[in-house]
């Protein structure tokens, strides 16, 4: 029955860096290779930070697999890199290009439109040579299977199609890989959200301001006490000419503190300590958000499935620990790796056993122990359970806490430690490390920041008016299952694009009066809605993604 | 074939007093039910390849139209059918005009045309004529209203869904042999719901993108000696229709009676008010 089926050796879902890297392997390898993605250009359902590294280690980097990608599509190489530690306008600041530099070859501050659609391009030249190629505005619903075993996929704009490997590369919120019951959402321990704004600055400016040398960024994190109580940090990265401003918190730490991420976004963007980077005039290119799955917990140790293969975000492959964040390089790595099982399985004779090879490459060549360390495991044995974390917690913010990190001999040990890869390995997941230390750290060793901040953050509807959206009218991408506020309230303060008392999101707040009781519930318009998949965690949501081409698209990303 | 029409969207079309259309003050663009045209022809050539050319009788500056044609229909090439002794045709002469240059089209390239798709009626004349009046002349069948089809290779046929009688409520399945002329209607949808149809349109674009910068070289211009026509049988001589006179269509009458009031004038406005309270409930 599958014989009438178009037939490829391989298909590559999601053209981001993980995609774009397997397919490019791919048809290095002379693998007949189509690609599909889903956006109307690569790069616009995708959003980073971010970072994009060459790790020293890795045996796969982006530049290996596209010589021209630094001078073609990222922005400034990253030089410097701070971490500070904020109360108040108290502001304690490390150096922590060290660890930055830890294992790294190099490093650029990346926009996912203009990286992934130029990555798409030469992705479509090298795989139309095997006879394949790259097609945009095609999105993959689901698995193709005969007799129980996956064979193919299904997509909302052409027929199935068959193919020997198939590499999901669709993502944080993989549809594959949740039909394969691989992945879940379910729990929201598992993941961060982050929300950013790109903001215009022209480039000379970018390098007077931060100090830079002519070509050249920096990089900035901060945490401590401007995030209400919320694990979590923000960052400030140097494009070519704008600046990526972002917060990223744990998302059970969303829901159980019920914040709003756009207000937290807010807080730093006018926290004084930013006032002279981004001056009078405040223009805000693109607001956005993203699902970011913590690998130290769902990076899949075997992500594959007869014919599929997890790469990147799909199989939670996001390594977050304290001030390391890297993401796309090990999509990359992963990508590459699965194209070399799959050409390696082939000459073998079997070729639907590439799976167990690409596994056995993700542990043989170090990968899947970055993003899933032991030390930390270790660490979070020790350091997560909640009756020691309390304690530990509550001994930081003590007197004695704050003698012990107040010092001018912890400042200097301090520094050490922010700037140790070893100790970054280890960073347990609670508040201690995110909230309490930073705070006590810049109440104590900090010094006050002169200046006011003049920037005024658009509100959430002048933010979702400036996005652009192809609305699939009558065909909500989203159900959601259960109204009730118990099973999907926490959507409405979660969700990036929707808020208390704010009727224009995405989820809002409804009284519901029924046999003469009144009950609040939460009603849904997935109309502004930027594909983050926090409600799918969070809220009691059948998520899909909308059809290809339609659905937000991100201008930066 | 296609048409260059005057372009009749709001805001660019210009009229005179007496509602008669400036020519000389508004542009030409590409028929508007030509793209449907164009969409089936494509859809064909992606399916089954081949070469796609473009024809137009029209004045000299009707490049501008077979280069927007060109450029939606992804055509390796274009003709134009340009000389005075062709202007004012009618339907009819226009038919033989064209017809003549699909002959002449099919003697340069030494190769018969297997499909001519023609567009639903022009914005300008609506006489839906001069694509079956071509078909006529070509002695070829010809189906209408087609919102789907697809072409045997081995049995030289075409399968084309129509609408009976150009109603959306009837639909039927025909086939014919090639050649043929083929008219889409507006309801044309092309599919492509394959990869490799999908990436065959691709390569088609990105081909396209590159051809038309040279699109001079790429339209060859006929006039009715090249064509071997007789000045009497083409043009306003070979027309048998005679325009004795346009009417305007007069404007419908207005059935309910309006009062203009200026916001400014706060009594009037108290009156507006009045009249709605009795709906805002």
């Amino acid at each position: 029955m599958t014989d009438e089926y178009e037939h490829y050796e391989a298909i590559v879902v999601g053209a981001g860096p993980g995609g774009a890297a397997a397919a490019a392997a791919l048809a290095d390898r002379d693998v007949e290779t189509l690609v599909l993605e889903r956006g109307v250009e690569a790069g616009s359902k995708n959003v980073t930070g971010g970072l994009i590294y060459a790790e020293e280690s890795a045996p796969y980097t982006i530049d290996d697999l596209f010589p021209d990608v630094r001078s073609e599509a990222t922005d400034r190489p990253v030089t410097e890199y701070y971490l500070h530690n904020v109360a108040g306008n108290k502001v304690k600041t490390y150096d922590i290009s060290g660890l930055h530099g830890h294992d790294t070859e190099w490093s650029d501050a990346v926009l996912r439109r203009k990286m992934d659609a130029w990555l798409a391009d030469e992705v479509h030249e090298r795989c139309r040579e095997t006879g394949g190629g790259l097609l945009t505005d095609v999105r993959v619903n689901g698995l193709l299977r005969e007799d129980g075993e996956i064979v193919g996929v299904t997509c909302d704009e052409i027929e199935p199609i068959t193919a020997d490997l198939i590499v999901a590369a669709d993502g944080v919120n993989s549809e594959l890989a949740r039909d394969a019951g691989l992945m879940d959402w379910e729990d929201p321990e598992e993941w961060f959200q982050g929300v950013k704004a790109v903001v215009d600055l022209p480039a000379d400016e970018i390098e007077t301001r931060f100090d830079l040398p002519e070509g050249e960024g920096a990089a900035h994190l901060f945490s401590g006490d401007l995030f209400e109580g919320a694990r979590g940090g923000g960052f400030v990265y140097t494009n070519d000419d704008s600046l990526s401003i972002g917060t990223v918190f744990h998302l059970d730490s969303i829901v159980d503190e019920q914040v709003e991420p756009h207000e937290l976004l807010d807080a730093l963007l006018t926290h004084p300590l930013l006032a002279d980077w981004i001056g009078e005039d405040y223009e805000e290119l693109e607001y956005s958000a993203k699902l970011v799955p913590d690998s130290k917990k769902v990076a899949h140790p075997s992500p594959h499935e007869d014919r599929l293969v997890l790469v990147g975000d799909a199989a939670g492959q996001m390594q977050a620990q304290g001030p390391i964040i890297k993401g796309m390089n090990h999509a990359v790595t992963a990508g590459a790796l699965a194209a070399e099982a799959f050409v390696e399985a082939r000459r073998d004779g079997d070729p639907h056993a590439a799976g167990e090879r690409y596994e056995r490459k993700l542990d043989s060549t170090g990968t899947m122990g970055k993003l899933r360390p032991r030390r930390y495991k270790i660490a979070a044995a020790l350091g997560e359970p909640e009756p020691i974390s309390g304690l530990v917690d509550s001994v930081v913010a003590s007197p004695v806490g704050r003698l012990a990190l107040g010092n001018r001999v912890s400042d200097k040990l301090l520094g050490r430690l922010y700037d140790s890869p070893f100790m970054a390995m280890m960073v347990p997941d609670t508040r201690t490390p995110y909230v309490t230390m930073p705070t006590v750290i810049a109440e104590r060793l900090g010094e006050p920041v002169e200046g006011e901040s003049h920037v005024e953050p658009p509100d959430l509807t002048e933010r979702i008016g400036n996005l652009t959206y192809n609305t699939d009218v009558g065909n909500p991408h989203i159900v959601v299952e259960d109204e009730s506020w118990e099973a999907s309230g926490a959507a409405v303060w979660s969700c990036p694009v929707s808020a208390r008392g704010f009727g224009g999101g995405c989820y809002r707040e409804e009284t519901v009066e029924t046999n003469g009781s009144t009950e609040r519930a939460v009603s849904l318009d997935t109309q502004p809605c930027v594909e983050c998949g926090t409600c799918a965690v969070v809220a009691d949501t059948h998520w899909e993604h909308p059809s290809g081409g339609k659905g937000v698209e991100f201008k930066q990303g | 074939m296609t048409k260059g029409v005057p372009d009749f969207s709001e805001g660019v079309v210009s009229f005179d007093e007496d509602g008669h259309l400036e020519r000389g003050k508004t542009p030409t663009v590409m028929n508007p039910n030509d793209a449907y045209a164009l969409e089936a022809a494509l859809q064909t050539k992606v399916r089954h390849g081949g070469t796609v050319s473009v024809m137009s009788m029209g004045p000299p500056g009707y490049q501008e139209v077979l280069e927007e044609a060109m450029e939606s229909v992804y055509a390796d090439d274009a003709y134009l059918l340009s000389d005075r002794e062709m202007a004012a045709a009618d339907t009819w002469a226009t038919a033989i005009t064209v017809a003549t240059g699909i002959h002449k089209l099919e003697a340069e390239a030494g190769e018969e045309v297997d499909l001519v798709f023609a567009g639903f009626k022009t914005a300008d004349g609506e006489t839906g004529h001069t694509g079956p009046q071509t078909a006529w002349c070509l002695d070829w069948p010809m189906i209408t209203h087609v919102i789907a089809l697809d072409v045997d290779e081995e049995e030289r046929t075409v399968r084309a869904k129509r609408l009976v009688e150009g109603d959306i409520e009837e639909i039927e399945t025909v086939e014919t042999e090639l050649p043929a002329l083929i008219v889409p209607d507006p309801e044309f949808a092309p599919s492509y719901h394959r990869a490799s149809h999908r990436l065959t349109h691709k390569d088609l674009r990105a081909e396209t993108r590159e051809r038309v910068n040279d699109i001079d070289d790429l339209v060859t211009v006929w006039n009715h000696e090249d064509l071997n026509l007789d000045p009497d049988y083409i043009g306003l001589d070979g027309s048998p229709t005679i325009v004795e006179s346009v009417d305007p269509i007069p404007k419908a009458p207005s059935e309910r009676e309006a009062t203009m009031i200026d916001p400014a004038d706060e009594d009037a406005m108290g009156e507006v008010l009045d009249e709605l309270l009795p709906y805002a409930d």
